[in-house]
């Protein structure tokens, strides 16, 4: 069996509200090993984008445990999940994240900004990210300038850059139309197909139904959890 | 990896070009009118060593008392208290370099068709010792010169100026003084304006004798209303103040209980403090500038604190794909630094070009220190780091998920 890229046992979040303590996840179980590529169900509120949150070592739990490739991440500091946010882990969100006044290449090659890679490289690099997820030629173009299933795809050739083991997505296609959001499901698939683990968040079935592992929320716990095995089926190629 | 922090810093400050060059301005102010304030303070400070240096040092002018002021006591008769023996007796004693007796007033020159009215000294060589002043040609009359009351001349350059052609040689020349002729021996090296702005080089020396007279027509040939003297020492000087007040006590007849019949006015402390009011000017010049690069480096930490909130979802972005504290508080630190540098360089330039700007129009000494740019510079870059320090801490210290979330 591969091993475990996620381990999280009693896994729970509750917010400070003015109305007092609020628990959005109330301790989940979970593993997700290496090649996998699961999607998050549930209604909205159930705690999805907490635990996507969780996952990304963007927040920290007020309870339970979370492995991040077997290392236990309730004991680093900010700057050793810093480091697991530029390395291991590549984050695409939902409304997309870019810097609005920066050139496509930069934005993509900003993490590598964070491992101390010198500009020109960078550039290179940016660039050759774009090539593959199908927009060379846009290097020096600004994000307002581009629709936006094509600024998904920079903000995931940016998640690309530094090669991580896990893409974590908190609903990727919920701003965009059902034909693009239909191309982006396609190009995790094609990622996946490399071996990289792909978690991603969503409420629409067709868009599930690209995972081979389907993981349900409600009201803060796991409600079901299983293996669709037409994913490879329902997938359409990787085209631009 | 700082250069690639100091190229985030400086797209930050080119995708907002108003917020920057409006930050920048306080700076350059700041900065601009510390170096311009600093310009003149020392050059005030320049001009006033400048004016000291041509005075003579250790010096002492005792003033004769007269019949008309109160509070001192007249000498017998109504002449001056102070003559010549009283002179040559001072030079008698311990620590003194120089003593001259001095009778002088304002005279008219003529020569040939010109005429000029200048200050006419009339004294003895060791004047021209006790304030150090040479001669750019001829030679200094003698004390035999004064002995026979020759009528020999030495001329200032402003003097000479205004009563011969500019390519015209003064020496040997006759000019009349009050009828009487008197042969130019000696041209004097210039000297400038003194302590009270008076133009020291429009001046005529000669033996004293000749100038009490035929000159000022005095009554008590002898007699003086001033005499300089000089100390050998700056050490000495309060030791020759108290000699030559009891000498001049006891030479005068003074009991006890009788004031002076002179006044002794030290010129070394005069010239002191001239030299610590500039000084305290300059301070003060430089204390009011100062208040203005504060201002300054204020503007910056309200432009950084509201960049900080402006940019907040920007900051979460950069730390979601990697950023450690360090590197935002790098990043905002830099940012700071880099602006008020920038304000600091265009600040220098206007500052040192208003300076000359002021020297060209009114003619102020103005003195741009090496010294005074590198602390303008020093404290423009610790502007920065101080007051950016803290907006930058506060971005560094945000949450990223929070962050993200802003609106
Ligand atoms: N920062 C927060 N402070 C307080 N409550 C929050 C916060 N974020 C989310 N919640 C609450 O937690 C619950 C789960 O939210 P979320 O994880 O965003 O759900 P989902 O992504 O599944 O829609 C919701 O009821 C939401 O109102
Ligand atoms: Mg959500």
């Amino acid at each position: 069996m591969p091993e475990a890229v996620i381990r999280v046992a009693g896994l729970g979040k509750s917010y400070v509200t003015a109305a007092g303590l609020f628990p959005a996840l109330k301790g989940v179980d979970l593993t997700i090993r290496r090649g996998e590529f699961v999607a998050i169900m549930g209604p909205s509120g159930s705690g999805k984008s907490t635990f996507m949150n969780l996952l990304g070592c963007l927040d920290t739990p007020t309870m339970g445990d979370y492995y991040l490739v077997e290392r236990n991440v309730a004991h680093m500091g900010s700057d050793e999940l810093a480091i697991l946010r530029n390395r291991t882990i590549g984050f695409v969100f939902q409304g997309f994240n870019l810097l609005p006044r920066m050139s496509l290449e930069d934005n993509v090659a900003l993490p590598l900004v964070y491992s101390g890679i010198e500009r020109e490289v960078r550039r290179a690099k940016g660039r050759q990210m774009l090539a593959r997820v199908g927009l060379d030629g846009y290097a020096k173009s600004l994000p307002a300038r581009i629709s936006g299933g094509q600024q998904q795809r920079v903000a995931i050739a940016r998640a690309l850059i530094n090669s991580p083991r896990l893409i974590l997505a908190d609903e990727p296609t919920g701003n965009l139309d059902s034909h693009t959001g239909e191309e982006i499901m396609a190009l995790f698939g094609q990622l996946n197909d490399e071996g990289i683990t792909i978690v991603l968040v969503t409420h629409e079935a067709d868009i599930a139904a690209h995972a081979k592992r389907q993981v349900r929320f409600f009201d803060g716990h796991i409600v079901s959890d299983i293996i669709n095995d037409s994913a490879t089926l329902a997938r359409k190629p990787a085209s631009c | 990896m700082l250069g690639a922090m100091l190229g985030e810093a400086w797209h930050a400050m080119g995708c907002n070009r108003m917020r920057t060059a409006l930050t920048m301005l306080g700076m350059v102010i700041g900065v601009g009118s510390v170096v311009l304030m600093m310009a003149i303070g020392q050059g005030a400070q320049y001009a006033v060593a400048q004016t000291i240096s041509t005075m003579g040092s250790n010096l002492y002018i005792l003033i004769s008392g007269s019949t008309n002021t109160s509070g001192v006591r007249t000498g017998s008769g109504f002449g001056p208290t102070l003559n010549v023996a009283d002179a040559e007796a001072i030079a008698e004693l311990d620590d003194i370099s120089n003593v001259a007796p001095v009778h002088q007033g304002t005279q008219q020159l003529v020569y040939g068709a010109k005429n000029w009215s200048a200050t006419v000294v009339g004294t003895t060589p060791a004047y021209l010792d006790a304030r150090a002043w040479t001669l750019t040609s001829g030679y200094v009359f003698g004390e035999s010169d004064v002995r026979s009351a020759t009528r020999v001349a030495l001329i200032g350059r402003t003097a000479a100026e205004n009563l011969f052609e500019p390519n015209e040689d003064p020496l040997g020349k006759t000019i009349r003084i009050r009828q009487t002729p008197f042969v130019i021996i000696g041209t004097l090296g210039a000297k400038g304006q003194n302590l009270d702005g008076r133009d020291q080089d429009d001046t005529i020396i000669i033996p004293l004798t000749t100038a009490q007279r035929k000159v000022f027509g005095v009554p008590f040939a002898g007699s003086v209303r001033t005499v300089v003297l000089q100390a050998s020492s700056a050490e000495a000087m309060p030791a020759v103040e108290k000699s030559v007040t009891a000498l001049l006590r006891q030479r005068h007849r003074l009991r006890e209980d009788m004031d002076n019949d002179f006044y002794i006015r030290n010129l070394a402390a005069a010239a002191d403090s001239a030299a610590e009011t500039t000084r305290v000017m300059s301070l003060l010049l430089g204390a009011i500038a100062s208040v203005s690069l504060l201002v300054g480096g204020i503007g910056i930490m309200n432009i950084m604190l509201v960049s900080v909130t402006e940019r907040t979802r920007e900051i979460g972005i950069r730390m979601a794909i990697g950023a450690r504290q360090k590197d935002i508080l790098t990043q905002f630190l830099l940012e700071a630094i880099m602006i008020s540098i920038a304000g600091c360089l265009i600040g220098l330039v206007l500052g040192i070009s208003s300076a000359l700007l002021i020297n060209a129009i009114t003619n102020m000494v103005i003195v741009i220190s090496g010294g005074s740019v590198l602390v303008a510079f020093t404290v423009a870059a610790g502007v920065g780091v101080f007051f950016g320090f803290y907006p930058a801490r506060k971005a560094a210290a945000l949450d990223p998920i929070e962050a993200l979330r802003y609106q």
